[in-house]
């Protein structure tokens, strides 16, 4: 252990933390280091400094603490009973390395995470004293990103939230028996719990900040939580249905879907198949109606096919305006925002320009084709001074004609 | 109002700005034109550096706008877009901006009409210029220069970057903001910016030798770039889509790129490998029969245990039994006879069903593990207990025999058995003596292994021996229950 260099430990905690879906470091409170006598900035908009092969930003310095952990949930690859390296930072390393890297440019900040070492209430201290180190002695003022262990003390994990600009309790599974199942440690109503005392800190602190300017800030880019999708039998209805109660309990900014992936060291309870990267893309689609275009979760619900879940072949949005046919056409020189916003096709963007330019002009097609990014998906579904597409929502091949040709959507298919 | 400070009406101007950024000059001589009525048609744009444009000819003095001239109006929008428009590399762009200035005097809510050309021309200008923008703030990349000299005592960042537009000065602020007590420099064929910690210098474009050609920090951002990477889910396109190619050459991570995808593959049919050793593809279904199970098991080298030189023991009893009971794993006679609990555990288990009026031969009796786990010494072959993981494999057997008996009570003796029914590791002492819910809605009741009941002499197996009499008389007790 002691013989393990940092760059040895970084490949090990780093390679552990990608599993981890969440990078951002946007909506937090803005701040810079003029006057100061640190460094760092957080100016609203999040910033991906990089972009791995995977697609995915690279905005935070993502790792885990130490991937040795007590606790045995399947899907993960460093529960207790797998064989994986071990590796361990000290609080000073993090902090270091977390510098390092910013003085470079090549991060926003720091997403720190951990296994759960001698107790949680120990993992989430060490957690905290980055954090600490971090600000109070070295003046960050970056974003930092903690994850909390809904197992700890409540003191502690309000500690973490005075420091970090968001913090995340994963609720891992999306039911409660899957939980039991596949994380046989943790404990659903634990972890709501936490979420709930971190909902009304927020709360309380953003209300206190409203009236003396200098109370204390408390997590001011919220808290988000993650989900593995695939590997337990919830279909995509529980996921939308868990998702959306979420949100409402727990006023959280993001519900991040995590597909399951295949892990080093599999255990054996976990399910045979790998679920389609799409289904993660169909499910944060689902989760985009419902926060932007209006959808009711019950809404989205009725997209799934008769197994639960959403098509794969085409997204949610296409997939309800085609099971809701007698909505459309839409005139889009009549309609109302919310009835613009159901076409499939018509991003929110394109309805804001649609509904100013409407004020100007009577919308002809070639009008609302330089609005949108596709004219032929969102031509059978409206009408305007110079087009009615004629039947053709009620053709039984519209589906198959406005579905992406077929594509290999994973690489690796069985 | 002299008739010769009147701008003539037919007269072409051409105007050249100081800068290619120099918005403000725009703005101040646009103002002025428009208000001597001068149409967009009769005025041409140049700017330092940009080539000679043919058509670029007329009166370089700007005329006086007559006294009585009509404020020129703009509103917000307009401006905070052209301010940004104008820094893009569109030689273009500032005769676009007079066009859309002067058209918004007669259609003061032009700029509403999202189908407009010119008006889309702008939005485009604007957003291609913050891209450009965001992509500096977020892949410009400092190396360190630890200077030796005096003066100059102390770190010194240096970058090296190629914008696509002209947005060098425009973004000045946020590195000062951001890096506020650091001393730094950005370089770039445009121009350079220099901040010691207290002010801001501008000095001339500069080349690439110019900046430092490496920093040892360097290794650590690309190990922690090829290890954050997930080769599972390669998605190229994604990634170019959002780090061009054209900013590779100044990101030190970027060169790992191509190795990181022809690698990826090989990568990730190791992990599915890896998983694969686990579960293959005759475990997708689970077998329906005792039978098939009993049959899968002996072929079964999904573990170690497997591997050793041993015979699979399958449960033994009545398929609708209500009761199962579940022991560690086969003992050494046992997996000579091919039955469980035969050895010397299995005849201590008999002798206390007996005792408290358990019929074993109505009950399902198996093992949480299916093949002996042992070490050779000499002739006689030690047990070994199964590792967690090794009882985690076995789970899909035990969960299997369980989905087809589907008893209303399970009894797990020892904490491999308790395991295997869990997940998770329990302190026996801790769960005894009561039900433990199941997914399936049958409940588990924990107890210690008869082989530890062999194991203690004196008072501990008094004490032992009483405790495990216990549990199974509340067993008999619940399976009556339940079977009223």
């Amino acid at each position: 252990m002691a013989s393990q260099t940092i760059l040895q430990k970084l490949e090990i905690l780093a390679d552990a933390a990608k599993y981890d879906a969440s990078c951002a470091s946007s909506g937090t409170a803005k701040r810079n280091s003029m006057g100061g006598k640190g460094i760092g900035s957080t100016e609203g908009m999040g910033i991906c400094h990089a972009y791995a092969p995977d697609g995915r930003c690279i905005s935070l310095l993502k790792i885990l603490l130490t991937n040795h952990c007590v606790f045995d949930c399947h899907y993960c690859v460093n529960r207790k009973s797998s064989n994986v390296v071990r590796a361990r930072f000290t609080p000073q390393e993090v902090v270091d390395l977390t510098l390092a890297f910013y003085r470079r440019n090549y991060i926003e900040g720091l997403f720190l995470s951990s296994g759960i070492v001698k107790s949680s209430n120990h993992t989430m201290e060490q957690l905290v004293e980055v954090a600490r180190i971090l600000r109070e002695e070295h003046d960050f003022r970056g974003y930092i990103h903690l994850k909390t262990i809904p197992e700890a003390d409540a003191e502690i994990v309000h500690r973490a939230g005075l420091y970090a600009d968001r913090v995340s309790i994963n609720v891992e599974l999306p039911t409660d028996s899957g939980l039991t199942r596949l994380a046989p440690d943790k404990d659903a109503r634990q972890i709501e719990g936490a979420m709930a005392r971190v909902k009304s800190d927020i709360t309380e602190l953003k209300d206190a900040h409203k009236r003396f300017k200098h109370a204390p800030r408390f997590a001011p880019a919220g808290q988000s939580t993650q989900m593995i999708v695939g590997a337990d039998a919830a279909t995509d209805s529980d996921i939308v249905g868990k998702a959306s109660r979420l949100y409402d309990n727990f006023g959280l900014r993001r519900v991040y879907y995590s597909a399951f992936s295949p892990i080093p060291d599999a255990s054996a309870v976990l399910p045979l198949k790998r679920p389609p990267l799409i289904r993660e893309h169909r499910l944060y689609q689902s989760d985009w109606l419902m926060r932007f275009y209006g959808y009711k979760p019950a809404e989205v619900m009725q997209a799934t096919e008769a197994d639960g879940n959403l098509p794969l072949d085409i997204d949610p949005k296409l997939a309800w305006a085609l099971k809701f046919r007698e909505q459309f056409p839409v005139d889009v020189n009549r309609a109302t925002k919310e009835q613009l916003l159901r076409v499939p096709g018509l991003g929110v963007k394109a309805v804001g320009k649609i509904l100013a330019s409407r004020r100007h002009r009577t919308l002809r097609l070639d009008d609302v084709a330089r609005l949108t990014l596709s004219i032929t998906k969102v031509r059978p579904f409206i009408c305007t001074v110079d087009w009615r597409p004629v039947m053709l929502t009620d053709r039984a091949d519209l589906r198959s004609m406005l579905a992406p040709k077929s594509e290999q959507l994973e690489l690796f298919t069985a | 109002m002299s008739a010769l400070r009147n701008p003539d009406p037919g007269a072409r101007y051409h105007v050249e700005l100081p800068e290619p950024d120099d918005f403000d000059f725009w703005r101040e001589t646009a103002r002025v034109l428009v208000q001597c009525g001068i149409a967009p048609d009769r005025v041409s744009w140049s700017e330092p550096g940009g080539g000679v444009d043919l058509f670029a000819s007329g009166e370089e003095n700007v005329p006086v706008p007559p006294a009585d001239a009509r404020p020129v109006r703009a509103n917000r929008r307009f401006v905070s877009l052209a301010r940004n428009a104008a820094l893009h590399s569109d030689p273009t762009r500032f005769a676009l901006l007079y066009r859309l200035l002067w058209r918004l005097q007669a259609n003061p809510r032009m700029m509403e009409d999202k189908a407009d050309l010119d008006v889309r021309r702008l939005e485009e200008l604007d957003k291609n210029v913050r891209r450009d923008s965001h992509k500096m703030h977020a892949f410009v990349r400092f190396r360190l220069i630890e200077s030796g000299d005096e003066e100059e005592a102390g770190e010194h960042y240096v970058a090296w970057f190629e914008p696509e537009h002209h947005i060098l000065r425009a973004n000045a602020g946020f590195f000062m903001r951001r890096f506020a007590n650091m001393r730094w420099s950005i370089l770039t064929p445009r121009g350079s910016l220099h901040w010691d910690g207290q002010t801001m210098s501008e000095g001339p474009p500069a080349q690439r030798s110019d900046a430092p050609g490496g920093d040892p920090m360097e290794d650590l951002w690309r190990s922690y770039y090829a290890s954050i990477f997930n080769p599972a889910r390669l998605k190229i396109g994604a990634m170019v889509k959002e780090m061009p190619k054209k900013y590779w050459k100044n990101m030190p991570e970027a060169a790992l790129i191509p190795e990181l995808i022809a690698g990826a593959q090989g990568r990730e049919a190791k992990m599915v490998e890896q998983g694969k050793s686990v579960f293959s593809g005759e475990f997708e279904q689970r077998p329906d029969t005792l039978e098939a199970i009993d049959k899968a098991i002996h072929a079964c080298r999904k573990c170690p245990i497997g591997q050793l030189d041993n015979h699979a023991v399958m449960g033994e009893g009545p398929q609708d039994a209500a009761l199962m009971i579940v022991g560690e794993q086969p003992g050494d006679q046992e997996d000579l006879a091919g039955r469980p609990f035969v050895g010397p555990a299995g005849q201590l288990l008999d002798v206390h069903l007996e005792k408290v009026g358990i019929d074993r031969r109505a009950a399902y009796v198996t093992n949480t593990v299916k093949h002996f786990k042992y070490v050779q010494r000499g002739k006689r072959r030690l047990h070994q207990n199964p590792g967690a993981k090794e009882i985690d494999t076995c789970r899909w057997w035990i969960e299997s025999e369980r989905a087809i008996v589907q008893p209303k009570l399970v009894l797990a003796m020892g904490a491999s058995a308790a395991r295997g029914m869990l997940g998770k590791t329990v302190s026996i002492s801790k769960v005894r003596g009561a039900p433990i819910p199941l997914e399936d809605g049958s409940e588990l009741w924990v107890t210690a292994h008869p082989s530890y009941l062999l194991r203690l002499d004196g008072p501990a197996r008094e004490e032992q021996v009483r405790l495990f009499d216990a549990d199974l008389v509340a067993v008999k007790a619940r399976l009556a229950e339940l079977a009223g």
